[in-house]
């Protein structure tokens, strides 16, 4: 599968990655979720994995995934249910790319700092 | 079917498959707020140090958050296993397709029961003192 290039090929693509990378991560969050019925101890344990720097590092990749696949989501939509918008679609894309790094940048500052201890 | 000028999926023309394109746009959309707003919760208003036994003891007090947690889940499960069966029509060959599916569909079950058990039937012991 694979369409003619330009930004609707990236955006196509990374909404694929990101969709199956925040599945993945759905099905291991809820794998340690169930595991509290373990109990406090095991559960408090199991959970401290997210606290491991590079976790943390995973973590803002996550919201990264979560916040374009969204993003790209409400575009999909506005051109499916607004067909004029179509002739714009490229100038809706660099929207979006700006409004994900906007927001990510104080997301990822914030995510980061108790790891680098800024 | 139209040509897609959107790079998206072309509006189905209807049955099943118009119902499931018309669900990926509403649990989107219902998922923007949902799942953003869980991450925001968990990684910004409190961060990944916070959360622990207690700290979901104490959200699971009433029933607000575990409504919020179950409908949460249920939509991105859904949502997710449309998904990634719209990429094993694509990439998967039509011989194995149908197997492929029916597995995906499964282990898509099994993660739903376990993360619903965990959300409605979650009841607090006394925790130590972390």
């Amino acid at each position: 599968m694979w369409y003619r290039g330009g930004v609707g090929q990236w955006s196509w693509i990374l909404h694929r990655v990101t969709g199956v990378g925040v599945l993945v991560f759905l099905c291991l969050h809820i794998l340690d979720t169930f595991l509290i019925i373990l109990g406090p101890e095991q559960y408090n344990h199991i959970i401290a994995l997210y606290r491991v720097p590079l976790f943390r590092v995973m973590e803002v990749g996550l919201f990264a995934s979560v916040l374009f696949h969204a993003l790209n989501g409400v575009r999909i939509i506005l051109i499916d249910f607004w067909v004029d918008l179509t002739r714009f679609q490229r100038r809706l894309f660099y929207a979006e790319v700006a409004c994900f790094v906007v927001v990510m940048i104080p997301v990822a500052y914030l995510m980061l700092r108790p790891v680098f201890g800024w | 079917m139209t040509t897609s000028l959107s790079y998206s999926s072309p509006k189905p023309s209807g049955g099943f498959e118009l119902w499931a394109w018309l669900f990926m746009r509403l649990s989107g959309l219902a998922l923007l707020g949902l799942a953003l707003g869980h991450l925001v919760i968990m990684h910004l208003l409190n961060n990944v140090d916070a959360i622990d036994y207690n700290f979901v003891a104490g959200r699971y007090v009433g029933w607000f958050w575990r409504g919020y947690d179950l409908a949460m889940l249920l939509l991105a499960m859904l949502h997710g296993l449309n998904g990634a069966r719209t990429l094993l029509d694509d990439y998967v060959p039509a011989r194995r397709r149908r197997a492929a599916v029916t597995l995906l569909y499964l282990i898509g079950a099994v993660f739903l029961v376990m993360g619903t058990v965990a959300i409605v039937c979650f009841t607090p012991v006394t925790a130590p003192h972390s």
